[in-house]
């Protein structure tokens, strides 16, 4: 889960990291009077959504005084913000944050993730402040430095100094940032965090570190002991055919082909899609309808899948293990009889109690496909959408 | 012969709730020596049959079991897999999908050292075909012979194992690793018990998206492994930045594309099928004589 820049200051703020002062704004009004409450002249108008790239997509602006903030402001609410994260829809910006400029001298980049090769956390650090890290990493990979950190033993002082001397710090500034990093660290370690990424790090004229940029993402599956932040959730940012899914306990992405799919388990779904695509077609969807699949998760899967209106055919692939396929079969014909469905169904029922459940489809008087094998199946779904679709 | 399992592991279940309940009742009637049960409050009941004890401690000292299977929901899971290396176990595979990855990094880092093998978590577990079925894999459609599977997915497995079996080849123990970002046993650790294993003749690989184990098996695979290996890669169609299923399946920041994964195994000598529904006669095809 993401949070906005906005909730990963106030919670760096919390953990006793420097970060500017700021507030946030609904509506232009709400922007000019924030803007007066913050020290200096200059303040930085800055959209509140889940997506890098605001800056040159035209979400974040300087103003001079209240007054601009809040022209700004009226300027940046509402607009649909377009960059290479949001996707060519965009997203809609419903809030901004209103910052106190900062004096920079010199910008920096700071992650901290959870390394699945070393098996510990990473802290990333860079002199390439400002830029993407990917970015980075393609152009100047020398340009990164990397520790890794045990979570059992904790970030130790020399590897603070290997990090501060890799940025180019002196003794003094490695003072600052000793602190500044156990801070991350506390905090990634306490919320469950998946991602802390703080670009820039500025180091100001002044010579202190802030945090001008922030960018939280935590795990989902330690929310439940985290309401604090499972709260902080914000639905607008979600697409809603996958927070529906959520809700439902399905997993489900969504993908510009034709071809709808429902599957029992992830690797097997990701392979529907692969076999699709094999066969010459384009797969409208990622759906796992898990272990515990019955005939309501059946009815919910088959609801989802239909919201698409792209959705031309579906395919159906259940290899029971633990699943009993009848009971999917008697769901994916009270689905199909009680929605009305109209695009061809194929289905592929395999394993547990897969004769019962081919009994089932073949009884049910409707206009079903069945299928035996990953291929017929790939090939019997492409078919019915008329070849390769899209 | 086999990895892992075979007819002399004594199997513990931990967490007997309805799954625990359900896989322990289908492994012993398939042969399995389901050995007791750890469900702590419970210490002294007999449920299904089984001997329940509160602690895995107590557990193995009773019934000298050396296996054990955790079905103990996330919240607990991590703390199961320590319970359990503390027993002094030589395998456990855990099942429970959604543990937090941070409990399971710590458990992970807390295991270095212990010569306790965990297989998992968020796998479906290990089986040995007419021997030993650790987890939740559906056992009767493997079948015993030289191939050895090892897999990240659940069902993807079966798939693969099905189309094996259906060609008449079967295997010597087929792994089941997990899909989660922190796995106790990988990719690299069961080819190399894969490679030590004198029946294991060929060996199917079937990765996914994200992280990077496919890689550093390819380079593995070059350097250690004699044994003919033939890979599928799931998510070959994935789009980057969303989770596929499985909380490890994701592709981030431009790391974990199916292509790269495929080039890197491809170029260390491994025959990859493009399609999921071609593993079975790939392999065929590639190792000949492996049928019966």
């Amino acid at each position: 889960m993401n949070i906005h820049e906005y909730q990963a200051k106030e919670l760096l703020r919390d953990y006793g990291v420097p970060v500017p002062d700021g507030k946030l704004a609904t509506t232009p009004a709400e922007a000019e009077t924030a803007a007066r409450g913050l020290p200096g002249d200059v303040v930085v108008v800055k959209a509140q959504v889940h997506a890098g790239g605001r800056g040159k997509a035209g979400g974040i602006r300087l103003a001079q005084s209240a007054k601009e903030a809040k022209h700004v402001t009226s300027e940046i609410l509402g607009m649909t913000l377009r960059s290479h994260q949001t996707g060519p829809e965009g997203k809609v910006v419903r809030k901004v944050y209103v910052e106190a400029g900062s004096e920079i001298e010199s910008e920096f980049y700071l992650a901290v993730v959870l390394d699945r090769s070393a098996e510990k956390l990473a802290i990333i650090a860079s002199t390439e402040g400002g830029m993407e890290i990917e970015e980075v990493a393609a152009r100047s990979p020398e340009k990164i430095f990397t520790v890794t950190v045990d979570p059992n033993v904790g970030l130790a002082a020399y590897q603070v100094r290997q990090i501060g001397f890799s940025l180019g710090f002196d003794m003094d500034r490695i003072a600052k940032l000793d602190p500044f990093l156990q801070a991350l660290m506390r905090l990634f370690v306490e919320k469950d965090a998946s991602l802390i990424e703080i670009n820039p790090l500025v180091v100001t004229k002044s010579g202190d570190l802030i945090a001008l940029d922030a960018k939280l993402g935590f795990d989902d599956n330690a929310l439940y002991r985290h309401p604090e932040i499972a709260k902080l959730r914000d639905p607008e940012e979600e697409d809603a055919r996958e927070r529906e899914a959520k809700e439902i306990d399905l997993a489900y992405v969504g993908l510009d082909g034709n071809i709808g799919c429902m599957v029992n388990g992830a690797g097997l779904a990701m392979a529907t899609l692969d076999v699709i695509s094999v066969c010459g077609g384009n797969p409208a969807n990622f759906l796992d309808a898990g272990g515990g699949a019955d005939k309501d998760k059946v009815r919910d899967a088959f609801k989802l899948i239909l919201r698409d209106p792209k959705v031309k055919a579906i395919l159906v692939n259940i290899f029971g293990g633990i699943v009993r396929c009848d009971l999917i079969a008697e769901g994916v014909v009270a689905a199909a009889s009680d929605l009305g469905l109209e695009v061809p169904l194929i289905v592929r029922l395999q394993g547990n109690r897969a004769t019962e459940g081919r009994a089932i489809l073949a009884g049910s008087g409707l206009n079903i496909t069945p299928v035996e094998t990953l291929r017929e199946a790939g090939e019997a779904a492409v078919a019915a959408v008329g070849g390769r679709g899209r | 012969m086999s990895i892992l399992c075979d007819k002399s592991t004594k199997l513990l279940v931990q967490g007997l709730g309805r799954m625990g309940r359900l896989h322990a009742k289908l492994s012993i009637e398939y042969g399995t020596q389901v050995v007791g049960g750890v469900a702590p409050g419970k210490g002294g009941q007999l449920i299904d049959g089984i001997p329940v004890f509160d602690t895995v401690r107590e557990a193995v000292e009773d019934t000298r079991a050396n296996a054990s299977v955790i079905f103990v929901p996330p919240a607990g899971a991590a703390d199961a897999v320590l319970e359990a290396a503390d027993a002094g176990l030589d395998l456990v595979a855990c099942i429970t999908e959604g543990i937090p990855a941070l409990d399971m990094l710590r458990a992970k880092r807390a295991l270095a050292g212990s010569p306790m093998r965990l297989i998992g978590p968020n796998c479906p577990g290990v089986v040995t075909p007419e021997q030993c079925r650790i987890g939740i894999m559906p056992a009767q459609i493997t079948r015993p012979g030289p191939v050895g599977v090892v897999s990240r997915s659940g069902t993807l497995t079966y798939e693969a194992v099905d189309q094996l079996s259906r060609l008449g080849i079967g295997q010597t123990t087929c792994l089941g690793i997990g899909g989660d970002p922190i796995i106790g046993t990988t990719f690299i650790d069961a080819l190399g018990l894969f490679e030590e294993d004198p029946a294991t003749k060929a060996i199917v690989m079937i990765g996914e998206i994200g992280g990077s184990a496919e890689e550093e098996a390819a380079e593995f695979i070059k350097g250690h492994m004699q044994t003919p290996v033939v890979a599928f890669i799931a998510g070959q169609n994935a789009p980057a930045g969303k989770r596929m299923g499985h909380a490890g399946a994701i592709i981030a920041g431009g790391k974990g594309r199916a292509s790269d994964k495929m080039a890197a195994l491809e170029a260390a000598g491994v025959v990859v099928s493009r399609s999921p529904a071609e593993i079975g006669s790939t392999l065929a095809e590639s190792v000949p004589g492996l049928s019966r």
